[in-house]
């Protein structure tokens, strides 16, 4: 069975990003990149599942610029065994990587489709249900759990106040949580051996999909600053300040 | 304009997302109808129709939504969309999972997590983990919008909306509901409390947890946590406050032992008041803190239960 990873290349998750100053976006260049941290767990998952002989193949799949190919082979250094670059300039909003992905889907045809529950760069956390209405397949977003059995899944999903567990028909879409695991360090071996891996490339327009964006981005602001705080000796003057000056409790 | 709000019920009563996300919907139609679909949902249903400013409630009944699962709430909010300008679910687990499913079936880019209606097609949402706004307008037919919940004031109640009963979508059949495993707490719910009282890594251990229940007891506060404290196993991971966990903005948020990575300031520094109580004076979170207090918490938090009497 052949499993799916989608996986984004986005500004490393412990650099703080600045706004520009003509408020057309985020400054991103000459800043540190790395693989979305959600698509490294599903990487992770997708690699366990083939460790433990239910899955015969692991394609990793991105889109956007050239460079792309970095998180690519960082994935395939991870555990994947090959991988496909849709390339292109234009900016990505989820509903075209969804679109691209169907395109890639149903070309490849994969049993399972594992993605990150969302990329921390737009947050928008909306690819996996997107490509799973797509395709008229089943989705558990959000797992903490993925148990592949004959011809389905069962999935635990992390909801708001506990968890949840959905069984469902393969073909189908999973989108990591962060507690689903814990992705191993990339090695110098792998990383040397994922050099060697197949690495396709392909455009938009041969897949037969329009990106153009949906949305228009009129600027891009700081957010409103708190001002700032001041540091108190003591906690009878905390308690007092709540009470008069803040009047919280 | 009329806008559609799905409603995020347990059948039996509306959770508050629900009534944040009315607010919203307001501000970008002049008409808000809500959707309840649930099996036996009735007293769900008649609980939105009693919404301020909502005058229809369409309520779809049928045992294959009873557990919400966003296959089945997805086919139908697309069997009702047509004649909607704005689409609206509120930015929880529940709505996250749905609604992009609408958005791709009706070709549309979905407005994740908005903080703010500028117009009816332009709204404000933050990026990168609150680190930047974008302001983005949308062309398109129908906005399908999820809604950040702290971003708006809950709809009040006063309304008598008609409730009208629409015919339930069929089984999408592919998925199917297991169980749930509803973590336990007395308190009040985390994305609803007025004040929390959050722990991190300093805290050290799941026992040192302990030491910040008086202090929430006495302030009738919700508990929460930060990743560090979630992944070391001291608490359960639905305390969680962050970009991944839950966003919060509470009148009084009181940081113990929490440094004050990104992560965890995109989830509630939008609250009121923050105090900070930690040892390290160089820690992130001073410079977020309306009121910080340097030294041990393990001090600080019963001399703080004391002082409060």
């Amino acid at each position: 069975m052949k499993v799916l990873v989608p996986v984004k290349r986005v500004v490393d998750y412990n650099v703080k990003v600045r706004v520009k100053s003509d408020g057309t976006g985020v400054d991103i260049a000459n800043v540190k990149m790395s693989m979305n941290p959600f698509d490294e767990i599903a990487l992770e998952e997708a690699t366990r599942l083939k460790e433990a002989g239910k899955v015969t193949e692991v394609v990793a799949v991105s889109a956007g610029v050239a460079q792309c190919q970095e998180t690519l082979r960082t994935g395939m250094a991870i555990g994947a065994d090959r991988g496909i670059l849709i390339e292109t300039g234009v900016e990505l909003e989820p509903l075209a990587v969804a679109k691209l992905l169907k395109a890639v889907a149903d070309k490849e045809q994969p049993q399972l489709i594992i993605l990150g529950k969302q990329a921390i760069d737009d947050d928008s956390n909306q690819v996996g249900q997107m490509l799973a209405a797509l395709l008229g397949w089943p989705q558990a977003t959000f797992a903490s759990k993925v148990e592949l059995g004959d011809g389905k899944v069962t999935v635990t999903r992390e909801v708001d106040g506990g968890l949840e567990t959905v069984a469902l028909q393969l073909p189908a879409i999973v989108t990591t949580d962060l507690r689903l695991n814990e992705p191993r360090y990339v090695t110098l071996p792998n990383i040397m051996k994922a050099k060697k891996k197949p690495l396709d490339t392909v455009k938009p327009e041969e897949l037969g999909v329009d990106v153009t964006p949906r949305l228009k981005t009129l600027k891009v602001a700081e957010p409103a600053k708190r001002s700032a705080g001041i540091k108190v000796p003591d906690v009878a003057t905390l308690v007092s300040k709540l009470r008069t000056e803040a009047k919280v409790i | 304009m009329v806008a559609l709000v799905i409603a995020e019920h347990d059948n039996a009563s509306l959770k508050g997302s629900t009534l944040h996300t009315v607010t919203a919907a307001a501000k970008c139609a002049g008409e808000v109808h809500v959707l309840v679909a649930g099996s036996n949902a009735g007293a769900a249903a008649a609980a939105a129709a009693k919404i301020a400013g909502v005058t229809k409630v369409l309520h779809a009944d049928a045992a294959h939504f009873a557990d919400g699962l966003a296959e089945n709430i997805s086919e139908q909010i697309l069997a009702i969309a047509g004649g909607y300008t704005h689409i609206l679910a509120p930015a929880t687990a529940y709505g996250k999972n749905i609604l992009p499913r609408v958005a791709a079936k009706l070709d549309v880019a979905q407005i994740s997590e908005i903080t703010k209606v500028d117009a009816p097609d332009t709204f404000e949402r933050p990026i990168y983990a609150g680190n930047a706004i974008a302001y983005v307008q949308s062309s398109d037919k129908v906005k399908v919008i999820t809604v950040r919940t702290t971003g708006f004031d809950a709809a009040a109640e006063g309304g008598s909306a008609a409730v009208e009963t629409v015919a339930a979508a069929a089984d999408f059949g592919k998925s199917a509901f297991v169980g749930r495993e509803v973590a336990k707490s007395d308190r009040p719910e985390l994305t609803a409390a007025k004040i929390i009282v959050s722990g991190g890594r300093g805290m050290g251990s799941a026992d040192a947890f302990k030491v910040l229940e008086p202090l929430a007891d006495k302030l009738n506060a919700a508990m929460g946590a930060s990743r560090a404290a979630v992944d070391a196993g001291f608490v359960p991971n639905d305390w969680q406050v962050g970009q991944t966990g839950k966003i919060v903005a509470p009148s009084l948020y009181i940081a113990v032992g929490i440094s004050g990575a990104i992560q965890h300031l995109a989830g509630m520094k939008d609250s009121k008041v923050i105090v900070a109580v930690n040892k390290d004076p160089e820690a992130p979170i001073f410079s977020v803190a309306d009121y910080g207090i340097v030294g041990d918490l393990f001090e600080i938090v019963p001399q703080l239960v004391k002082e409060l009497g």
